[in-house]
């Protein structure tokens, strides 16, 4: 896993819910963190804003946590770079 | 006693915030000592507009009243809504724990909703070029955000929902839940109008219109060249006469009457027929002749035709009583307020039956003979009205007036 990425993650996360970027880690659950819905949807819209990608529905679906959320952006990324390649 | 058409309703509740001030207490007081609220808008880069005023609601800040995280999802017109109703209802000391909350309505007005939210996604993607708005932005845009946001945040269950009729939104909205109280459809209701039409897309769509000022709103003074654009919410708790006198609650005084009419005609162009219809309709139903009213809070937008049209209104249905009739536009100092516009103007009715003071038509400089009336030109009048009529008369056509009643 590829460790800024994740800081990076986190941070948003910190944003999006205005919670001390020390209370997330890379194993919190959205569960944990009292993400509903509408913040899963707020992270998702900064992510992509924040690393300039699209997380295709499917994708999005599959992000409970932040060790999804850093693997479903480190693949749209690689993909995105190799299509650029 | 109840009137052959139902109960009787009273105001029980009042919550207020405008350009004149934070709550209920202070925009009387700026309503009766006629101060202005408009001043250059400051919430939004002006250069380029052809006008500057409007009367902003500077004292609101969001974060005394919402959690940060909250903020960001309730359009500052839902915010005001939400702030008035807590208002409200906190003065009318209205019980909202366990089973009674079910047969509370709400029931709000807006003309615009959350269009400033809409505004700032749109300037996302047409301006900056991002592929998509804030996830957030129907739901902060959607015209009913400002009677769920007050569902959720007091716990009310009953029938809640949102009438958008322009400048008669929230007139509209009162009159819908007075019959609902007045009929035993609900036991309270919870009603008004709100609006934050401050953004740089609303702003130049308004412009456009060439209805907008240059100066301040002059309501029927010779010298008027439009209206001033303003914001804020005022919502109103209405229950059943018997049932706030059993409680032993303050009543600010008894709505006796709604009525409602359609011009048909235009969509911008106001008819005479129009609004004599909808006065008419209020008195009717409040089972009043036109000789008993006494005060008109009149729509008096301070445009040209408006004001000239209704005064050719009030005389045409009043006839020789218009002559008696003391005339007033709030619009002069809280500034029109689209949606919200009804319900500032039916406070400011409630309160001037109940105060004994009426308040005056403010930025007034010289008589109209196409308005002539007693438009009650800068300074209060001392005067007992027993009865008032508030005007709304909204773009397409659509007419709205309430009838109150002092509580003595």
């Amino acid at each position: 896993m590829d460790e800024s990425l994740a800081t990076k993650v986190i941070a948003e996360i910190a944003a999006v819910k205005r919670i001390p970027i020390e209370s997330i880690t890379i194993d919190s659950t959205f569960e944990e963190l009292a993400m509903d819905s509408l913040d899963a949807m707020n992270l998702l819209f900064s992510l992509e804003e924040h690393f300039g990608i699209s997380i295709p529905d499917e994708a999005a679906n599959s992000i409970k946590d932040i060790r999804s959320a850093v693997a479903g952006v480190e693949r749209i990324l690689a993909e995105k770079n190799s299509a650029q390649g | 006693m109840p009137t052959p058409s139902g109960r009787r309703v009273v105001v029980t509740g009042t919550g207020v915030l405008c350009a004149l001030g934070s709550n209920s207490a202070e925009c009387w007081d700026a309503l009766r000592e006629g101060h202005s609220g408009i001043a250059p808008i400051q919430s939004v880069e002006m250069t380029g507009l052809r006008f500057r005023n409007g009367a902003e609601a500077r004292g609101f800040r969001p974060e005394d009243h919402f959690e940060a995280s909250r903020c960001d999802l309730i359009d500052r017109f839902a915010q005001f809504a939400v702030v008035a109703a807590r208002q409200a209802v906190s003065e009318a000391g209205l019980d909202l724990s366990g089973p009674a909350r079910a047969r509370v309505a709400v029931i709000t007005g807006t003309s615009m909703g959350g269009q400033t939210s809409l505004d700032r996604g749109f300037a996302a993607i047409y301006k900056e070029g991002k592929p998509r708005p804030h996830p957030f932005t129907i739901p902060l845009t959607m015209y009913n955000a400002g009677a769920s946001q007050i569902s959720m945040d007091l716990g009310i269950t009953g029938p809640a929902y949102t009438i958008s009729t322009a400048c008669a939104s929230a007139t509209h909205a009162i009159g819908q839940a007075y019959w609902m109280v007045r009929s035993g459809v609900v036991e309270a209701a919870l009603c008004g109008g709100s609006e934050a039409p401050f953004s740089p897309g609303i702003l130049r769509a308004w412009e456009a219109m060439r209805v907008v000022t240059p100066d301040v709103c002059r309501p029927f003074s010779r010298d008027r060249r439009g209206l001033t654009l303003g914001e804020g919410g005022a919502m109103l708790v209405l229950e059943p006469a018997w049932r706030a006198v059993a409680r032993g609650a303050r009543i600010l005084g008894e709505v006796v009457g709604f009525g409602m009419s359609s011009d048909a005609s235009h969509v911008t162009q106001p008819s005479v027929e129009g609004p004599v219809a909808a006065m008419a309709a209020a008195l009717g139903d409040a089972q009043i002749e036109p000789t008993s009213v006494d005060y008109i809070n009149a729509h008096g937008t301070g445009t040209p035709v408006n004001d000239a049209t209704e005064t050719r209104a009030i005389r045409r249905l009043f006839g020789a009583h218009a002559e008696k009739l003391a005339i007033s536009s709030t619009k002069s100092t809280h500034g029109h307020a689209l949606g919200a516009a009804g319900a500032l103007e039916a406070f400011a009715t409630l309160m001037a039956l109940r105060e004994g003071v009426l308040p005056p038509t403010i930025s007034f400089n010289e008589a109209d003979p196409e308005c002539d009336l007693d438009v009650i030109p800068n300074v209060a009048r001392n005067r007992q009205a027993e009865f008032g009529l508030s005007n709304s008369f909204a773009f397409g056509g659509l007419n709205a007036v309430l009838a109150f009643r002092r509580w003595a």
